[in-house]
């Protein structure tokens, strides 16, 4: 795990005393509202319907137990004792006061966290594989380069106001976890000819226009990283929309260029920066490379763990089908636990939760553990003799729900009920999907099953690339959702087609029903939902939801 | 004359931005459009009593090898429009400007840091802002990670 170093830690000292000055500043009038909203933003301060809501940064997904100790404690004096985890690997604080915003950082950044550049038109969170550094099908870590991105995007002064937000994302393996084709920038660590260098995509994304980015450059040799990277920004930072925010991402840019004369303009502004100062020698490989040492982990045979199994846990057997993945150690797992229960918004966590989730990793997995983009929690070095112990602990705690990449692990934005750009209501949609499908059986049946619920266009909760996609819209001030089918984040990235005319709430929870029937009618052994889709097609689909149209 | 920030100081500058249709060239003390100067680069010939400004949706490339002046403007049409920050850069480091870069248009003080990172050193300020204050701001953080125009080392080589 990255450890901050004096310059690190000066830098996120200064941030708090510098965002302190500007929001008295701003409450002693003398910076007007407009101004102030993109000053807040850049710190994850958003005023939402209810309340502001507070963005904190997770930098790809890693925290410690300490550093959860301390979200847990902040829930508790300064909010309502709960937090959200995001899409974006990031934590959220759903009632925090304005006033009190410089305090939260404070206390966030004696345990060296942040909320810089978590909103706002910048280069925002770099997210990766939670499974980094752990996983079977690494080629090599992603997370020093992740790192190194970190370092690069924080407080850049050229891209602090872009046209839009950037989100840039990296994997090391060879299945993607990290949905890179669907960000601003992709990058991805491949082989060629023996040497590991990166792949880099560009203008991928969900929101209004739901892009696969495109391949700029095939292979990038490492040192040129920062340098290439820059290139990319510095011609979006130029060449993007700025009239109209929903044309301002870098996709409609790539496209309007077409990606091979995109690619060709980055490698020109690139001539003027390549082997610059930016150029990444041996030692700073090296170097950020030494930041993600690897645990202590002990010499262990690989084992089952039967202690479990014999004692006739089904629901044990279950977990460790769904919850449970292999490691690159023997006598290792890797462990997740979704944080969603029926009954409370996906991604929810209590601080009593929170403190659990502390004490498990530091007594299962080194005292670290990572957020997910699905929303949910990995232990990523878990002794495979200590599986048992930890589910029981994580049953005790409400946390061992075996439904993990099952129908009900919705993924799901914070929706009308908390946010102020959202069209409709996405969390009880989430919970009367959950409460139709109550038979665990069954769930595990049908298998691999995505769902993805988004509030609006924005596509917080990347609809756009759910198995089965819920858009919340405003037919004439009521609240309807829009379903589509067939999406995929993984390796085979595809969006999702639109099935026809929306359905008002109370009828959600019938067609997905109706779509998941017609899948257990026409899939073929073996087949999961996706696999099925992309035989049979999307009429069959329409027909089956709308009969009246056939 | 514009109170104008130059060198963590306020001073006054006779330089006043010209824009417009009917722009007279023989008038001195003017910042001229890149449109306007580059029409009439051989008339300025000799002259020191101008400069020239750019819009942020202007390529400072135009400039490449035709700068004559010593104080370019950079204009910020609003101040989250973030594309001056790009041309002052470019200026400063592909076409190795050395005089002074001004930001004119809607500059305010929780912006200079950044502006003084990527080659800026003139701060025209938006109407409304307090000069006495901002020059509070214009120091920022005492460290920074990237390479920049003031700092051409990035942090990972100085650890």
């Amino acid at each position: 795990m990255y450890t901050y170093d004096t310059y690190d830690q000066k830098m996120v000292d200064e941030r708090v005393v510098q965002y302190r000055d500007q929001t008295e500043r701003f409450l002693a009038g003398k910076i007007p509202a407009d101004e102030f909203q993109q000053l807040r933003l850049r710190n994850g301060l958003y005023v939402q319907r209810l309340a502001p809501m507070l963005r904190i940064a997770v930098p790809y997904g890693m925290l410690t137990a300490n550093q959860v100790r301390k979200v847990a404690h902040i829930t508790r004096h300064f909010d309502k004792g709960y937090a959200h985890f995001t899409t974006r690997q990031n934590i959220q604080l759903n009632w925090p006061l304005l006033e009190e915003v410089p305090d939260i950082l404070e206390e966030l950044a004696t345990v060296q966290m942040h909320a810089i550049q978590t909103s706002g038109s910048c280069i925002r969170n770099v997210t990766t594989d939670q499974y980094a550094g752990s996983a079977q099908d690494e080629i090599e870590d992603p997370r020093p380069w992740a790192e190194l991105l970190r370092q690069w995007s924080t407080f850049h002064p050229e891209f602090n106001w872009l046209p839009r937000k950037f989100k840039i994302a990296v994997t090391g393996a060879r299945e993607d976890r990290a949905a890179i084709q669907v960000h601003d920038i992709g990058i991805r660590i491949v082989e060629q000819d023996g040497e590991i260098g990166l792949q880099i995509l560009a203008g991928g994304g969900l929101g209004r226009t739901p892009v696969i980015g495109s391949v700029i450059k095939e292979f990038l040799p490492k040192k040129h990283l920062l340098s290439y990277v820059e290139a990319v920004l510095r011609v979006y930072n130029r060449y993007g929309r700025r009239d109209n925010k929903y044309k301002a991402r870098i996709k409609i840019l790539v496209r309007a260029m077409t990606p091979a004369v995109f690619a060709e303009k980055t490698d020109i502004e690139w001539a003027s920066l390549k082997d610059g100062p930016s150029t990444l020698s041996q030692e700073d490989i090296a170097r950020a490379e030494a930041c993600f040492t690897l645990p202590d982990y002990e010499t262990l045979p690989d084992e089952v763990p039967s202690d479990g199994l014999i004692a006739g846990e089904t629901a044990f057997k279950a977990w460790l089908t769904h919850n449970v993945q292999p490691h690159k150690v023997p006598g290792y797992a890797i462990v997740n636990f979704a944080i969603k229960s029926t009954g409370v918004a996906p991604g929810d966590v209590t601080d009593a939760q929170l403190e659990h989730i502390a004490e498990f990793a530091e007594k299962y997995s080194f005292s670290e553990l990572r957020v997910t983009h699905e929303q949910n929690i990995t232990l990523a070095d878990v002794r495979q003799k200590d599986l048992f112990p930890l589910w029981q602990a994580l049953v005790n705690a409400q946390l061992a729900s075996p439904n993990l990449g099952l129908l009900t692990d919705v993924i799901c934005c914070p929706g009308g009920d908390f946010c102020s750009l959202a069209n409709a209501k996405s969390i009880p949609v989430a919970e009367a999907i959950q409460r139709r499908f109550d038979d665990l059986d069954y769930l595990h049946d049908l298998g691999e099953f995505h769902v993805n619920i988004s509030g609006c266009m924005n596509a917080c909760g990347h609809h756009h690339v759910g198995n089965i996609g819920i858009l919340g819209v405003d037919k004439k001030g009521a609240e309807f959702y829009q379903v589509s089918v067939g999406g995929s984040a993984d390796s085979s990235a595809a969006l999702a087609q639109i099935l026809g005319p929306s359905f008002a709430r109370e009828h959600v929870p019938d067609v997905i029903e109706t779509i998941v029937n017609l899948y257990v009618d026409e899939r073929s052994e073996e087949e999961t939902f996706l696999d099925t889709f992309r035989r049979i097609g999307i009429q069959k689909f329409k027909d089956a939801v709308y009969p009246s149209n056939g | 004359m514009a109170r104008i920030i130059k060198n963590d100081e306020i001073i006054e500058s006779n330089l006043a931005v010209a824009s417009g249709d009917d722009i007279d060239i023989s008038q001195d003390n003017q910042l001229l459009p890149l449109t306007v100067y580059l029409a009439y680069r051989e008339a300025l010939a000799g002259r020191n009593d101008y400069g020239v400004w750019l819009d942020s949706d202007e390529e400072v490339e135009l400039l490449d090898g035709k700068i004559d002046c010593n104080v370019i403007g950079l204009n910020f049409p609003a101040f989250n429009d973030g594309r001056a920050y790009s041309s002052a850069d470019i200026l400063r480091r592909k076409l190795g400007y050395e005089g002074e870069i001004r930001a004119i248009g809607d500059v305010r003080r929780d912006q200079l840091e950044q502006m003084i990172r990527c080659g800026f050193d003139a701060f025209d300020l938006a109407p409304g802002q307090n000069l006495e204050e901002a020059i509070a701001s214009l120091q920022g953080f005492s460290e920074n990670y990237q390479t920049t125009t003031d700092k051409p080392e990035p942090l990972f080589k100085r650890r």
